[in-house]
């Protein structure tokens, strides 16, 4: 019995030692699992600051008509260009106007054919879900699609953009894989007669 | 102007929003300016291509080549040279990664119609980087200078209404930074003795130009292995023209198109390495359906090849293609290269076409 007791004791002493011991080495990952999150939930929340300033919604989130005027239809946020919208032919340039985009602000018409605004939710078919980082960095910087494909069409501003630290690119980036994934394939540019 | 030359000026100028927007792009204060370890000569005679810049002779002690997959660039004439400093040698410990010694030069002249428009140059300036520089040639024909890092528009007309265009370090190093190495053209399998005869737009070997016989003969591959001229690099095919075609698509896509490329979840693998290479390693990539959709396609139902109608192939359609957003390879050319869309075609309609 008191061997049995002993080595109950011996036993329970161990546990708590043991779980001591875990406990403390459990500690600092805990710590640094907890500013981990604190950093990403900052660099999410810059991101959405830079997404708002940088006007990403005003071409990204097709535009309705709403109580106070033409404002983003923010339950299809930037979800791009909306796929089952059809347009008819783009009027061709007049005099000086040589650019035309339609009401949703997603389909510009000019010299380059008719672009149409990308889905930069995180859905895996038709956002960018299946992208990097290092993607979406490029594709900022070169203005080439992926960093290395087609150019980037206008309106897209890229040569305001191509300025922008790595920091905030992947700020932006981080944000827009957070966002609720919209599935949206929107069409592919639509070229001029060559 | 043609909406579509405009648009290419648009995009050389990167500012094609006028209207919208005022912001010049000089690209002043970016961080992805070219880090540049020394500054680049200012002309192309003082680079040490040549041994006497007045009359253009090359160096004799630097080592022409030609790659047997050569890239198409609208049909340029090209010349290349490679220099090793002396009693350096390449390793070659990783096959499909060379590592070259620091203070290796190469140059690339691209000639239109006779004329020398452009010399392309690649420093390797240190361990671990190289410089990329260009130089535009005069109109005399007697020495070349150095473009800017945003490149040159319209340098050259190359066809009636078609210009060549100096690409920008950015546009480079889009495809030259996509791979392990730098270096795409001078590999084991770009200069095995055994030479594609039917490689598309091949070029003759010269007699001088070295392979891999004569650089590990010269000990300038290190360390030496054998089998690179007992049994040398050669895409495995069922046919002479899926061999080339499988060369062609390799240098033209696989530069960007490769398992190591940021493009890798594409699932699109073009690059064949030294060996062990051949059909197995592009065909699952071939038969998948793109993202990119064929204009005027029904959406999500445009495939790289398409079994039914090779013709609504989005490798055809992109290889056909010189529009801005649509063409593949998407920079470095404004002509579609006929030769290889007849090659890939009629491949295709062998291989994957079914009733």
């Amino acid at each position: 019995m008191t061997q049995r007791i002993s080595t109950m004791l011996l036993t329970t002493t161990a546990l708590a030692l043991v779980t001591t011991m875990v406990g403390r080495a459990d500690a600092p990952p805990q710590t640094s699992s907890k500013a981990s999150e604190a950093a990403d939930a900052a660099q999410v929340k810059r991101g959405q600051y830079l997404v708002k300033i940088m006007a990403c919604n005003d071409c990204h989130t097709p535009w309705i008509v709403g109580a106070n005027g033409p404002e983003p239809d923010m339950t299809r946020m930037l979800s791009g260009h909306p796929a089952q919208m059809t347009l008819p032919p783009a009027p061709g340039p007049t005099g000086p106007w040589v650019m035309h985009f339609a009401g949703t602000n997603t389909a510009w018409a000019g010299p380059w054919g008719v672009s149409f605004t990308a889905n930069l939710t995180p859905d895996k078919d038709s956002g960018l879900g299946e992208w990097t980082e290092d993607m979406f960095v490029a594709t900022i910087r070169t203005g080439r699609h992926q960093g290395k494909g087609r150019v980037v069409l206008p309106p897209m501003p890229i040569g305001q953009y191509k300025n922008a630290t790595d920091e905030d690119l992947k700020a932006i980036f981080r944000y827009l894989q957070s966002i609720p994934a919209i599935r949206n394939k929107v069409p592919t540019p639509l070229e001029p007669e060559e | 102007m043609k909406p579509v030359t405009f648009w290419r000026s648009c995009a050389a100028s990167a500012l094609c929003l006028a209207s919208v927007a005022t912001i010049a792009a000089t690209g002043a204060g970016s961080e992805a300016s070219v880090a540049r370890p020394g500054p680049l000569p200012s002309r192309l005679s003082e680079t040490g291509l040549y041994s006497d810049a007045s009359s253009l002779t090359v160096d004799p002690r630097h080592l022409a080549f030609s790659p047997q997959y050569p890239l198409w660039t609208d049909g340029a004439q090209k010349r290349r040279w490679v220099s090793l400093p002396a009693g350096t040698a390449i390793d070659i410990t990783d096959i499909e990664v060379w590592s070259f010694p620091v203070g290796t030069r190469f140059w690339k002249e691209f000639s239109f119609g006779g004329r020398r428009v452009e010399t392309r140059m690649l420093v390797k300036s240190n361990r671990t980087d190289w410089q990329f520089a260009s130089y535009a040639w005069n109109d005399t024909q007697t020495d070349a200078v150095l473009a800017p890092v945003t490149g040159l528009p319209g340098v050259a007309e190359i066809a009636p209404g078609k210009k060549h265009s100096i690409p920008s370090v950015e546009d480079c190093r889009a495809c030259h930074d996509s791979s392990r190495t730098e270096v795409l053209g001078f590999s084991a399998l770009q200069l095995s003795d055994d030479r594609d005869a039917n490689a598309i737009h091949g070029e003759p070997l010269v007699n001088g130009m070295v392979t891999l016989r004569t650089l590990l003969a010269a000990n300038r591959l290190q360390p030496g292995r054998p089998e690179l001229v007992s049994a040398p690099p050669r895409i495995p095919a069922a046919s002479s023209q899926e061999r080339a075609v499988l060369g062609y698509l390799s240098t033209n896509c696989g530069a960007c198109h490769n398992s190591n490329s940021t493009l890798a979840p594409l699932k699109l693998m073009f690059k064949q390495p030294a060996y062990g290479g051949g059909l197995g390693v592009v065909r699952a990539g071939l038969v998948r359906q793109t993202k990119w959709d064929r204009p005027g396609a029904v959406p999500e139902t445009t495939s790289v090849i398409d079994p039914v109608v090779i013709e609504h192939s989005a490798l055809l359609y992109r290889m056909r293609s010189r529009r801005p957003a649509s063409q593949m390879p998407p920079l470095g050319s404004v002509t579609p290269d006929a030769a290889a869309v007849d090659h890939v075609t009629r491949w295709a309609l062998e291989e994957f076409r079914r009733p």
